[in-house]
C-alpha cells in the first residue's frame, strides 16, 4: 500500500514539475501577437500610497483584466526588490539614492502616481486638534520633551487641557518613504534635527516603538494611549484619528487637505520629476507633502522581464497617470497637475525593451 | 526466496536514503545560512556579536540587542512557567486520575494547538491593554525600582514574556508528565507504606527521581521560546536597542527578522539579518541537543 | 505537621494546574466572541476588498492555506514516513541513534528559519515569491514531526507480531508494511493529521516564500496569501473591519485545528489493532 503511495506521489511531483515548465515558457514566448501584454505585474513598496494603488489595480483588474499584485511592504524593500529584479515596478515616496541608482545597474525611471500629505496623528482623550511647528515635532520624536503637558506644546495649544502624560512615540520599523518625508521636513526646518537626527527611510530613534507599514503605525496609535504618530493622512482620516495642524515655513498654520497639498506642490517640476516638496515656500501649503512614485527600469529587458510584461507594465503606468487620476482625490490624495501629467507621459514613453520604445 | 532477499535490499537501502535525508536537511540548512551571511560574517566578524548598535542607514549591524532581546523573553517565561509547569504536571499524573486527567491534559493540548499568530492576535488586541494598565500602576507607585522605571507602552519585554510563558506550558507539562510517569509505582508503594503523605513521596520520591528529565523538559521549552516569532512580533514593540527595564520595547533575533527582512534595504542588511537566523539556529541546535541528550540518556537508564 | 504540608500543597499544585488553564478560557474565549460576530457568507465567498470598503473575504487565504499545506504534505508526509520507518527497521544501528536525535533537534527548528532558508534555496533561484517555495518550507517543518511520530506509534505495535510474521517467512519490508503499518494505522495517520494542523497554523516560514496576495489564485508559481498570512495583516492595520476578520479567520483556524486533533484521536483508537 505504501508503495502505490509512493508512486503517486512520484508522478505528481513529476507533473508538478513539467507543468512549471510548461507555465515558465508560456510566460516567457511574448513575440506571438504584437500587442500582447501580460496578464499578471508584481508590485511593491511603499504603504503610503496602498489604498489608492489597492483602488487602482481593483478597478485596473475590472477593466483591463489584468492583475497587478501590489504589496505594502515599505519603500525600501520595494527599491530592494526591484533592484533585485523579483518585481515588475516599485513603490516609493523616497527617491532611490544615489548608492540604489548604482547598484540597480541601470537608469530607473521615477513616475509619480499621486501626492499625499504625511500627518502627525496621536491619541489623547477628547481628540483635540492641536497646532504644531517643527521644533515641537522634532523635540518630541528626540525624546526632548517627554509630557504632553510640557509647556512648550501648551504654549502652542492654549484652549486645550493636555493630560499630565507620557508621551510615547511611534516610528515605522520598516524601511519607509514616509519616514523619509518627514525626516526630510524636519531636517529642513529644524537644525537640531539636522543635527543630531538626519533623513533617512530608517532611523536610529532614540525613544519609542517600532510598527511596521503606515497601516501599522496607525493601528499601534489608535490602540495606544497619548502615544503620537506620523502617517499618510488617508491612514488617520479613515480610522477617524485626530491629526495636528502644522505651522509652515511662512508661520502660517496649515490643516492637510487637497488643496494645501496642490498648494506645496505647485513648484517647477523637473524632467525626471524627482523633487522634494517638503517644507514648502507657498504661504498656504502644508509642510509636509510629498510626491508617491512608481519606479521601474527604464530598459526592460534585464534578463528577467518578457516583452509581454514590459508593456503590460508601460500600459498600467500610463493608465495611472491618465485615466488613474480620477480616483485620487476621493482617497484624500493630491492629483498630478497637467504639467506633471505630460512629463510623466514622456518618461513612459521612454521606455524601451531592447533598445526599442515599447509605446508608440 | 532470492528475489524476496533482493527486494528486501533494496527496501532497506531506500529506508537508509531516507534516514539520511535528515542529516542532508541539516546540512542544506546549515549552508544556506552561511552562504547568505557571508557578506556580514566578512564584515562585521566578532564585533557583530558584542556591540548595541543596529543602524540600517549609517550600515552597522550587531546583534547585541536581540540576543539580550531573546535571552531575556525567553528566561524569563521559563522562569514564570517552570514552576507552573511542574506543578501541574505533578498534579495531572499523581493527584487526578484516569477521565478526568486525561480531560484536562487534552484541554492543555489545545493550548499548544493553537496557532503563534493567533496568540499574537489575542496578545495585541487583549494582553497588552491589560499589561499596560498593570504597568501604568507599576510605574506610578513602584517607579523607583529599576526594573520598573520606564514608560508604560504595553508592547514589551514584559507582554512578550507573558505569551512565550502561556505557549510554552503545553510543552513543558507533555515532556514532564511523561517523565514523571516513568517512576516505577514499586518504589512510590513502598513509601506510601512507610506512612509517607503524598506531599512527602513528591518530594523524596518522585521528584528527586525525576529531576534531570524535569531539567531537559524545562530545557526544551526554553529552545522552543528561543524561536518563537509570531507572537512575540507583535506584542514587544519592534525595538532595536537593548531593553533595560521591564516595560522597555525591545526585539529579539526571530522578530528583527520578520520584521525587516522583506524589506531589506542593501545586501549588507539582508546578509545582516541571516546572520542573525544563523545564531538563532546554532542556540536552538545547541540547547535542542544538550536537552535531548539528557532526556535520552535518562529513558535509557531507567527505562527496565 | 506533615499532613498539613501535605494539604497545602495539594492546593498549590491544584492552583497551578488552574492557572495554566486560565489563558485557554482567556484565548478561546476572546476568540469566540470576537470572532463568532463576524464571520458571515461574505467571509466565505470574497476576495479582499481595498482598504475601508466592507464586504472583503478570505477565500483566496483559504485557498492558500489549502495549497501550501497541501504542498507540504505531499512532500512531508512520505518523508517522513519512511525516515520513521528507517529509524525503526534500524533501531539497534548508532547511525540510527544518532539520526533520531538529529531528528528530534531539527523538530525544534526555530520557523523563521526555516522562512529564511527555503528564501535561499528557492525564492532566490526561483527570482519570485510563491506558492510553491510556501510549500516546500512547511514540508521542512513537517518532515522531522512526522518522523518521530511515526516512529514512536510503530515502536508500539508488540515484538510478537513482528517476529510471527518473519518467522512465517515474510520479507522485512511487507512485515513492515503490511503487518506493523496497518496495526499502527490509526497513530501514524493520527500523527500524520496533528503535524498538518501544526503546519497549518504557520506564518513565519510564509512571510518569505508564499509572501502575500491579494487576489485569488490557484497558481503554484505565484505568491499566495494563508491564513495566517492575513491574520498577521490585518491584525496590524488600524481597520476595526479588518480586525474582525483577523478574529474571524483565527476562529476558523482554531476551529480547524481542534477538529483535527479530535479526529486524529478518534481515528487512532478506530484503526489500530485492524487486521
Amino acid at each position: 500500500m505504501k508503495k502505490s503511495i509512493l508512486a503517486i506521489v512520484a508522478v505528481i511531483l513529476a507533473l508538478s514539475f513539467g507543468w512549471t515548465a510548461c507555465n515558465k515558457s508560456s510566460t516567457g514566448d511574448g513575440s506571438k501577437a504584437q500587442l500582447e501584454e501580460a496578464k499578471e505585474l508584481m508590485g511593491s513598496g511603499a504603504t503610503f500610497p496602498a489604498p489608492l494603488y489597492q483602488k487602482y489595480f481593483d478597478v485596473y483588474k475590472q477593466e483591463k483584466g489584468v492583475e497587478v499584485n501590489y504589496q505594502g511592504i515599505g519603500s525600501g524593500g520595494g527599491i530592494n526588490q526591484l533592484i533585485e529584479k523579483i518585481i515588475d515596478f516599485g513603490g516609493t515616496d523616497a527617491p532611490m539614492s544615489s548608492s540604489e541608482l548604482e547598484k540597480a545597474g541601470s537608469a530607473v525611471l521615477h513616475i509619480p502616481a499621486c501626492l499625499g500629505a504625511v500627518v502627525i496623528t496621536y491619541n489623547l482623550p477628547d481628540n483635540p486638534k492641536l497646532q504644531l511647528n517643527s521644533e515641537l515635532i522634532a523635540n518630541i520624536f528626540m525624546g526632548n520633551i517627554t509630557q504632553w503637558s510640557d509647556p512648550a506644546i501648551q504654549a502652542m495649544n492654549p484652549g486645550i487641557a493636555l493630560p499630565d502624560q507620557n508621551i510615547l512615540p511611534v516610528y515605522r520599523s520598516d524601511g519607509s518613504g514616509t519616514t523619509y518625508t518627514f525626516t526630510d521636513y524636519l531636517t529642513k526646518a529644524n537644525t537640531l534635527w539636522k543635527d543630531n537626527m538626519g533623513t533617512g527611510k530608517s532611523l536610529d530613534w532614540p525613544k519609542g516603538i517600532g510598527s511596521k507599514g503606515n497601516d501599522g503605525v496607525a493601528g499601534t496609535v489608535s490602540i495606544t494611549p497619548h502615544s503620537i504618530g506620523y502617517v499618510e493622512l488617508i491612514y488617520a482620516y479613515q480610522n477617524n484619528l485626530p491629526y495636528a495642524i502644522i505651522q509652515n515655513k511662512s508661520g502660517n498654520f496649515i490643516e492637510p487637505t487637497l488643496e494645501s497639498v496642490s498648494a506645496a506642490a505647485n513648484v517647477d517640476l523637473p524632467d525626471d520629476l524627482i523633487v522634494s516638496l517638503t517644507d514648502t515656500d507657498a504661504p498656504d501649503g502644508y509642510p509636509i507633502c510629498t510626491f508617491s512614485w512608481l519606479i521601474t527600469y527604464q530598459e526592460k529587458n534585464d534578463g528577467t522581464r518578457t516583452l509581454a510584461q514590459a508593456r503590460a507594465t508601460a500600459n498600467m503606468l500610463w493608465w495611472v497617470v491618465t485615466e488613474g487620476q480620477s480616483y485620487n482625490e476621493e482617497l484624500k490624495y493630491g492629483r498630478l497637475a497637467p504639467s506633471a501629467v505630460e512629463k510623466a507621459k514622456a518618461l513612459i514613453k521612454s521606455m524601451t525593451y531592447d533598445g526599442k520604445p515599447i509605446l508608440k | 526466496m532470492k528475489k524476496n532477499f533482493s527486494i528486501d535490499h533494496l527496501y532497506l537501502s531506500i529506508l537508509y536514503f531516507f534516514g539520511f535525508s535528515i542529516l542532508l536537511l541539516t546540512f542544506i540548512v546549515f549552508y544556506e545560512l552561511l552562504s547568505s551571511s557571508t557578506l556580514s560574517i566578512k564584515t562585521f566578524s566578532w564585533s557583530f556579536l558584542l556591540r548595541n548598535k543596529w543602524d540600517p542607514i549609517r550600515e552597522i549591524y550587531s546583534s547585541l540587542p536581540f540576543i539580550i532581546g531573546t535571552i531575556s523573553t525567553s528566561f524569563l517565561a521559563v522562569g514564570i512557567s517552570s514552576f507552573l509547569s511542574i506543578g501541574s504536571a505533578l498534579f495531572l499524573t499523581e493527584y487526578l486520575k484516569g477521565q478526568f486527567s486525561s480531560f484536562l491534559s487534552s484541554l492543555i493540548d489545545i493550548l499548544a494547538a493553537i496557532p503563534s499568530v493567533v496568540y499574537g492576535l489575542w496578545g495585541l488586541f487583549v494582553l497588552v491593554p491589560f499589561i499596560r494598565n498593570i504597568q501604568t500602576f507599576l510605574f506610578r507607585y513602584l517607579g523607583f525600582i529599576p526594573i520598573f522605571n520606564s514608560q508604560p507602552y504595553g508592547f514589551g519585554i514584559m507582554s512578550a514574556m507573558v505569551i512565550l510563558s502561556i505557549m510554552i506550558l503545553p510543552y513543558a507539562i507533555a515532556m514532564i508528565r511523561s517523565v514523571i510517569e516513568m517512576v516505577p509505582s514499586d518504589l512510590k508503594e513502598a513509601a506510601y507504606a512507610l506512612g509517607a503523605t503524598k506531599w512527602d513521596v513528591m518530594r523524596q520520591v518522585v521528584l528527586p527521581y525525576v529531576r534531570s528529565g524535569i531539567f531537559a523538559g524545562i530545557g526544551l521549552s526554553l529552545g522552543r521560546a528561543l524561536g518563537e516569532t509570531m507572537a512575540v512580533t507583535m506584542v514587544i514593540g519592534n525595538r532595536n536597542d537593548i531593553p533595560r527595564t521591564l516595560f522597555d520595547p525591545a526585539n529579539t533575533l526571530a522578530s528583527v527578522i520578520a520584521n525587516e527582512f522583506n524589506e531589506a534595504s542593501s545586501s549588507l542588511h539582508m546578509a545582516s539579518l541571516v546572520y542573525l537566523a544563523l545564531i538563532l539556529f546554532i542556540i536552538t541546535f545547541l540547547v535542542n541537543l544538550a536537552m535531548r541528550s539528557i532526556l535520552k540518556r535518562y529513558s535509557l537508564e531507567k527505562r527496565r | 505537621m506533615r499532613k498539613l504540608k501535605n494539604n497545602i500543597m495539594t492546593v498549590v499544585l491544584a492552583s497551578a494546574l488552574i492557572i495554566c488553564i486560565i489563558p485557554l478560557f482567556l484565548v478561546i474565549g476572546h476568540l469566540i466572541k470576537n470572532g463568532l460576530s463576524s464571520i458571515s457568507l461574505n467571509f466565505f465567498v470574497n476576495n479582499p476588498k481595498p482598504f475601508g470598503e466592507e464586504g472583503g473575504g478570505m477565500l483566496n487565504a483559504m485557498v492558500g492555506s489549502l495549497m501550501t499545506v497541501g504542498l507540504a504534505g505531499l512532500i512531508g508526509i512520505p518523508f517522513g514516513l519512511m525516515a520513521g520507518i528507517f529509524l525503526v527497521e534500524y533501531r539497534h544501528h548508532r547511525f540510527a541513534g544518532f539520526i533520531r536525535l538529529l531528528t528530534e533537534v531539527m523538530q525544534g527548528l526555530p520557523s523563521i528559519v526555516v522562512g529564511i532558508v527555503a528564501y535561499a534555496a528557492i525564492v532566490l533561484n526561483m527570482g519570485h515569491f510563491s506558492a510553491f517555495a510556501g510549500g516546500i518550507a512547511l514540508a521542512i517543518m513537517m518532515f522531522p514531526i512526522v518522523t518521530r511520530s511515526t516512529e514512536e506509534v510503530l515502536l508500539l505495535v508488540p515484538l510478537t507480531l513482528k517476529e510471527a510474521s518473519l518467522a512465517l517467512g515474510a520479507p522485512r519490508w511487507r512485515t513492515t508494511f503490511t503487518i506493523m503499518v496497518r496495526t499502527a494505522l490509526g497513530g501514524i495517520v493520527g500523527g500524520i493529521l496533528s503535524s498538518i494542523a501544526r503546519v497549518a497554523g504557520e506564518t513565519a516560514p510564509l512571510l518569505f516564500t508564499a509572501f502575500g496576495n491579494r487576489f485569488f489564485s490557484t497558481n503554484f508559481m505565484k505568491p499566495v496569501s494563508t491564513m495566517t498570512l492575513q491574520i498577521y495583516d490585518y491584525a496590524r492595520t488600524p481597520y476595526a473591519s479588518l480586525h474582525q476578520q483577523a478574529w474571524a479567520a483565527a476562529l476558523v483556524l482554531v476551529f480547524f485545528v481542534f477538529i483535527n486533533s479530535l479526529l486524529a484521536k478518534f481515528l487512532a483508537k478506530r484503526l489500530s489493532g485492524r487486521r
